[in-house]
């Protein structure tokens, strides 16, 4: 038993970090929400070079050969900086799901950061980014299929987070499309959704350290009444709890990823809690961060807006924290699984 | 990252398992609160030690095992999984001891503890009084210097002590020089509660259980070796119990998984007779997963001290959660037995009334979000 990140795995996180804190400043997830594929250019080539897009892809077909754990690590330095790039659908999902199909030439443009794919999985009506993604992965009743972008007809749905382009797709299954169909379809459907909940939630853990970050920088320099707004009990309140969220959520979030990256039974159970547990951390926590900013906060020229509105959508999107504690719930009641781990 | 059991963690496990299926009382025992069950919880306490399962994480030589803080773990899942009677030994085992092995002189530590893990000796806690709660440094009970004798002469008034009608001694904080500032001046005392000059007064908890007592002390002497730690310096020696009270040793995980689990049955018992609101049934899955996190929580701080790390203000995190979380389980609870909730045996009920002492004790939550607030964010004064 050791509830511990080795040091290899924390040593990538630390380099993806280094990365995003040079080149995915607020400032440039700022003008991600106005230019012409919301995200931040040329960074796709930068985590390419790192190894991200394919972090669970096989060293022999040109991925890192990791695991879920240090893909959280990743994810949580992407929701940190507010990274708006389609890391959760490559990395998380559209990787390992190819290399369960055995894809290979997909995942082989895919891990080297050639070519960008969306999800449209069932249970989301959306597909983010797919009007400059090159493939679309859709599903229709337990088949996956990968459609070339240029076969799809769109239709724009404004996000909230100007970033988060969504879609309606509208798309023609075929023979030549199909990935992978019937009981195997739907092991590697929930595979994915498991791996784009916790990944997700990882993100939501990341986005919420920066918010609490942000706010105690805030109210430390924030005076009113002589002192620093900050030193009041109902603002260190408010950013314990924020806090408290923050640290009783993320190693549950920990803990469904060691579940994926060992096929654990429970691994679907520990994915719905994990999304749960950080889609309301979040929420509470960009609930506080606003609060404690005041009027500031309140203005669209702060950043913090950028933050708070991609937990919105995030705790929104993969299944939200009421449809995950109900898949929880079927686990507790319905198998008889009280024992939990 | 393993979260996976060692072989023999496991038989650590199975063997606590074994021994508490064929030892726990099949009847449930009077509460420890009053004189009569806190007889028959330290006649417990004494098949515990004989089976070397009080002290499980001490020494062999003071009767424990030298368990990991894992193997601790485990046995306090199985512990609380199995039913098992309150622990009238802790302010002792859990407050005390970790102070003594810190602080005490060996011959304090040969004296004091055996016979605390024997549950020869049970233990109040002397922090409180009635004009120093959360703001504790305000302690007014006096230790006056009796060189004749080698030792302290302490009066003064000591409130909330837990069980402090039926425990043999206490350890509190007296103020040892009167001019000193605030947090200077006080000296971390061992009393016993039979001494002349003691008076103690049982009060009634919010249950109607005597579990709370005034220890009223009136010139009484405590010998030289009775002070743990340097003169003068309680606050820093208290401090350390302090936050093993908060964190980690007094609310291990198990006691909630196994509340948790207690509550989904009781849901699952209530489904089977009536229609069980969604969000009732909510409100259970939540307490279940908050028990889980505190758990995976709990495994990433012994990560933490396995790899040389310390929890300081980090325990005040720890307290706030589960504190709260056991309110809110119980509160679950008593919604779903609905009318029943109002039956004063009914054990959700005398849960929920204990579980309401959480957020106050052992520091209130609010001194503990300005802990986390001040220390660990590094908010301002």
């Amino acid at each position: 038993m050791r509830f511990a990140f080795p040091p290899e795995s924390l040593a990538i996180r630390d380099s993806v970090r280094a990365l995003l804190l040079r080149e995915c400043t607020p400032g440039r997830v700022r003008e991600a929400w106005s230019n012409a594929d919301g995200r931040v250019p040329g960074l796709w080539a930068q985590l390419a070079a790192l190894g991200v897009p394919g972090m669970l892809a096989p060293e022999e077909r040109g991925g890192l050969g990791l695991t879920e754990l240090e893909l959280v690590l990743v994810m949580e330095e992407s929701g940190r900086f507010a990274m708006p790039e389609p890391i959760v659908e490559t990395a998380a999902v559209a990787v390992p799901l190819l290399r369960d199909v055995d894809a290979r030439d997909l995942l082989q443009s895919v891990t080297s950061g050639a070519k960008v794919v969306a999800l449209g999985l069932a249970e989301s009506p959306f597909v983010v980014g797919a009007e400059t993604a090159d493939i679309v992965l859709m599903e229709q009743a337990g088949e996956v299929h990968a459609v070339e972008r240029r076969t799809i007809r769109l239709e724009a749905h404004p996000s909230i987070d100007g970033s988060r382009r969504l879609f309606h797709v509208k798309w023609q299954p075929s023979r030549e499309t199909c990935l992978v169909y019937a009981e195997r379809g739907k092991r590697v459907v929930r595979e994915a959704r498991d791996r784009g909940a916790v990944a997700v939630a990882a993100q939501l853990i990341g986005l919420a350290r920066a918010m609490l970050a942000t706010t105690v920088d805030y109210v430390k320099a924030r005076h009113q009444f002589g002192k620093p707004v900050g030193s009041f009990q109902a603002v260190k309140h408010h950013l314990a709890d924020a806090l408290i969220a923050i640290e009783m959520a993320a190693p549950v979030v920990y803990r469904a990823a060691y579940s994926l990256a060992r096929g654990d039974a429970q691994a679907s159970l520990h994915a719905s809690m994990a999304k749960a547990m950080a889609s309301d951390a979040a929420e509470l926590v960009a609930r506080q961060a606003l609060q404690c900013h005041g009027a500031i906060g309140y203005a669209f020229e702060n950043d913090l807006h950028l933050w708070m509105k991609r937990v919105w959508a995030l705790s929104a999107a993969w299944g939200d924290a009421t449809s995950h504690r109900a898949r929880v719930s079927r686990g507790l009641f319905e198998e008889s699984q009280a024992g939990g781990m | 990252m393993d979260l996976t059991y060692s072989p023999a963690e496991e038989a650590f496990r199975l063997e606590a398992r074994a021994w508490l299926q064929a030892n726990v009382p099949r009847e449930p025992l009077p509460s420890g609160d009053t004189a009569e069950g806190f007889a028959l919880h330290r006649h417990w306490e004494k098949r515990l030690f004989e089976a070397r399962w009080a002290v499980v994480s001490w020494p062999r030589a003071y009767g424990g095992r030298e368990a990991s803080l894992v193997e601790w773990l485990l046995f306090e899942e199985e512990y609380y999984l199995a039913g098992a009677p309150q622990r009238i030994a802790q302010n002792g085992i859990f407050l005390l001891a970790p102070t003594l092995f810190h602080f005490g002189t060996p011959e304090q530590q040969q004296r004091v503890l055996p016979r605390m893990a024997a549950a020869e000796d049970l233990w109040a806690q002397g922090w409180s009084e009635p004009n120093a709660g959360s703001d504790l440094a305000g302690i007014q009970s006096r230790a006056v210097r009796d060189e004749a004798e080698g030792g302290w002469r302490l009066s003064g008034q000591k409130a909330w002590c837990t069980r402090g009608a039926f425990c043999d001694w206490m350890f509190g904080l007296f103020r040892s020089d009167p001019v000193a500032e605030r947090h200077r001046g006080l000296t971390y005392f061992l009393v016993p509660l039979r001494a002349q000059g003691v008076t103690v007064r049982p009060v009634g908890r919010l249950d109607g259980d005597a579990g709370f007592a005034d220890v009223f002390l009136d010139d009484v002497f405590v010998p030289d070796r009775d002070v743990l730690g340097k003169v003068h310096d309680g606050w820093s020696v208290a401090m350390t119990t302090a936050s093993s009270e908060r964190g980690l040793t007094l609310r291990s995980p198990g006691r909630f998984v196994a509340a948790a689990r207690r509550l989904v049955d009781l849901c699952r018992r209530e489904e089977g007779r009536h229609p069980v609101d969604p969000v009732q049934r909510d409100a259970v899955v939540r307490a279940w997963m908050d028990a889980e996190a505190y758990r995976l929580f709990t495994w990433q701080t012994v990560a933490k001290l396995d790899g040389g790390g310390s929890i300081g203000a980090e325990a005040s995190v720890n307290k706030v959660f589960w504190s709260e979380m056991d309110v809110r389980l119980h509160e679950t609870a008593m919604r779903l037995l609905g009318a029943h909730a109002e039956l004063g045996e009914e054990p959700w009920t005398r849960g929920f009334q204990f579980s309401l002492a959480g957020p106050i004790y052992a520091g209130t939550n609010e001194i503990q979000r300005n802990v986390i607030a001040e220390r660990l964010l590094g908010l301002p004064r």
